[in-house]
């Protein structure tokens, strides 16, 4: 622990002593008064650290009730507050006022343990629609999991707007295309939206609850399905995170193959992203021939790998698929084919005055703003924040790999799609590089379930941004809790912002150019 | 505009026959009637796509199904935007219960006749999901299915041998 946290945890607990607490691994934890959480957050944010998660646990199982937990990060060290909350007190002072990106975490806080964050300037329900039993906490330990949940009649109140020519346009569960479900409430003027308010929950189906009754390399198979489009950067966070809280040791060999995999999986779901960008300004000929170098990829997954979204091949200890001699020849072949094939395209993209017309100046997020909602990923660093697990506090092996991150300001749609062009490009070479230095031995090492009560941080940078897990042991060394934190649910609000003042028919363009995942983020 | 159709040339047609070893991993259910379907849907069949709960992982591959290397245009099926226009539904995930009434008001806006497909494991038992206080299982358990098919996701070749067996194409 240097010397400045050091500091600002004696300025948090205001004891001068510095109460740390062993039991949580993989980040630097402290314990405070519950009346200190909101001010921990404050003296956190003026030494410029930001919230990357907020959760709450029920620690009724070890003889106590429940705990508030934040983490924070400062561009390197990652910083766990908690605070237990005295028995008869459900409630806990809010953050909002000092992270806007509580908002929502908090909100469901709320709706799933029935936790009221005091001070919290709206508390609608969350996740948890209106139509559930108001009394169904489903995350208390007291609420069984095959809980039957009758319909009951209440009403979601959606923020309004009224005044001359102003209209409402409700999209949604179900949408148009491919994709996932969500409800969009546009409150327009013409063709200008004044305002949207999203509203998710509705693929929520209880896989944090469900955590908690799989055994851990079940668990393993369940993180992998979160978000399915991370399914390797879910697995390896979920195994680090359970990793770190047992104090097994993943071999050389199955660090190297994750992040292999890890690269892999960005670029093909950026390859996947920028194409459909492109077909949103109704220019299919790019989506075609990036889906083309899409499948490619996917096909030398499944070459390589077994599976062609590498689903469970990241477990506990290590990885489940090895790579022979000749596999890396084929990645590498594949490698040199798609990035020149890749090349040629972004030329087009470049060259397309009609895209150009669509995706400059679209769906600004402004660095401002972005910096103010706590955004990761590349939708954080299209707008300036230069943010990346792969950098803040590099696991091996991107310790030795070091991603060259791209960084833009002008947080439009096009940055967007330019700063994944650029990771594409990034991890083309990063594949290369790793693969020329893998080093052997075993692909796993032996998994040990962790001592009842300790738990596991960790942070993955995804190809769509930062995911954080956490996850407690319980006393017969099972899963007492397992926190999700994908990036979706630090972006989601962004998207309100940047489409506001934008006309209508752009809102598919800026929501594909943001790709949020509803799965990762309603659990 | 000469470089695309550079690219054009290049690119070629990259359109693959259909991989038939995947039939196999369909189950039809027998509930749909085999000489109504045929005659209805012989020729095209327009789907209405709903995520009732899934981890956008089967998502991902039916948007496969589209590319020029499956291209499920050429066996006359497409993908609508509204269920009013739709023969066949496509439902992946577990069905959770905040989407439960979403994916029954699909099914009741489309015509008569229509089939329901369920995709991946999910849609068939619930898959790693199961049955929950927010899950409530298989796409069955909701809708009349006639026909499911397996995998966590199925490949996009098993995907369209599933819809074609299902509207008895093959
Ligand atoms: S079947 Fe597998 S891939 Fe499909 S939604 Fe379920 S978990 Fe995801």
């Amino acid at each position: 622990m240097n010397g400045k946290i050091q500091n600002l945890i004696r300025d948090i607990t205001g004891k001068g002593a510095v109460s740390t607490d062993a039991s949580v691994k993989g980040a630097i934890a402290c314990e405070v008064e519950k009346t200190a959480f909101s001010q921990a957050a404050r003296i956190l944010k003026e030494a410029g650290f930001r919230l990357m998660a907020e959760w709450a646990s029920d620690e009724t199982f070890f003889g106590r009730g429940y705990a508030v937990y934040a983490a924070y990060n400062d561009g390197s060290d990652y910083l766990v507050i908690k605070s237990a909350l005295p028995p008869g007190e459900p409630s806990f002072p809010t953050l909002t006022r000092h992270f806007q990106g509580a908002y929502r975490l908090e909100r469901q806080i709320d709706s799933l343990f029935g936790l009221t964050p005091a001070g919290h300037p709206d508390l609608r329900p969350w996740i948890k629609h209106e139509d559930w039993p108001a009394e169904a906490y489903p995350l208390r330990k007291s609420f069984a999991a095959s809980t039957a949940m009758p319909r009951v009649e209440r009403e979601y109140k959606w923020a309004k707007a009224s005044g001359e020519g102003v209209f409402e346009i409700p999209v949604g569960p179900v949408h148009a295309g491919i994709i996932e479900p969500g409800h969009f409430r546009f409150q327009a003027v013409g063709e200008d939206i004044i305002n949207l308010e999203t509203r998710l929950g509705y693929v929520h189906k209880g896989i944090e609850k469900r955590f908690e009754s799989l055994s851990w390399d079940e668990a393993a198979r369940l993180s992998g399905r979160v978000s399915g489009d991370s399914t390797v950067a879910h697995a390896v966070a979920f195994c680090m995170a359970a990793e770190e809280a047992s104090g097994c040791v993943p071999t050389d060999r199955a660090r190297y193959l994750r992040a292999v995999m890890i690269e892999r999986e960005r670029i093909a779901n950026h390859l996947g992203d920028i194409g459909a960008i492109c077909n949103d300004t109704a220019f299919a000929f790019l989506h075609y021939q990036f889906s083309i170098l899409r499948e490619k990829v996917l096909r030398t997954n499944l070459r390589i790998f077994g599976h062609r979204l590498m689903m469970d091949r990241v477990v506990l200890g290590g990885v489940s698929a090895d790579i022979t001699g000749e596999g890396v020849a084929a990645v590498l072949a594949e490698l040199n084919e798609v990035s020149g094939e890749f090349e040629r395209l972004v030329r087009i993209y470049e060259d397309s005055p009609s895209l150009e017309d669509r995706v400059f100046g679209t769906g600004v997020l402004t660095p401002e703003a972005a910096n103010a909602l706590g955004v990761v990923g590349f939708v954080a660093r299209s707008s300036g924040q230069k943010l990346d697990a792969r950098l803040q506090n590099p696991f091996p092996p991107y310790d030795r790999f070091v991603p060259r991150v791209p960084l833009l300001r002008s947080g439009d749609v096009h940055a967007r799609a330019w700063v994944r062009i650029e990771e594409v490009r990034d991890s083309f070479r990063l594949v290369k590089e790793m693969l020329g230095e893998l080093p052997g031995g075993p692909l796993a090492s032996e998994w040990v379930r962790p001592l009842p009560e300790q738990s596991g941080f960790s942070v993955v940078e995804g190809w769509r941004g930062e995911i954080v897990y956490w996850v407690q042991c319980a006393p017969d060394r099972g899963i007492n809790r397992c926190m999700v934190r994908d990036p979706s649910s630090m972006n989601w609000l962004a998207l309100e912002q940047a489409v506001r003042g934008n006309i209508v028919p752009d809102f598919p363009l800026c929501n594909k150019s943001f790709n949020q995942s509803y799965s990762g983020h309603d659990l | 505009m000469l470089k695309i159709f550079h690219q054009i040339f290049r690119t070629g047609i990259v359109t693959e026959p259909l991989d038939p070893a995947e039939e196999a991993k369909v189950t039809l259910t027998g509930s749909a009637l085999e000489e109504e379907v045929k005659k209805r849907f012989g020729g095209s069949v327009t789907i209405r796509l709903v995520d009732a709960g899934s981890c956008n992982a089967c998502e991902l591959e039916i948007s496969a199904i589209n590319n020029p290397i499956y291209d499920c245009e050429r066996f006359g099926i497409h993908f609508a935007a509204s269920p009013r226009f739709a023969d066949l539904l496509l439902v992946t995930g577990p069905v959770s219960r905040n989407m439960e009434i979403a994916l029954r008001r699909t099914y009741d806006a489309m015509p008569s006749p229509k089939l329901v497909v369920a995709v991946g494991d999910c849609g068939y038992n619930g898959g790693v999901f199961g049955c929950s206080y927010a899950s409530l299982g298989g796409v069955g358990n909701v809708l009349p299915v006639d026909a499911y098919i397996h995998g966590c996701p199925p490949a996009p070749s098993r995907i369209l041998n599933g819809i074609l067996k299902a509207i008895r194409k093959i």
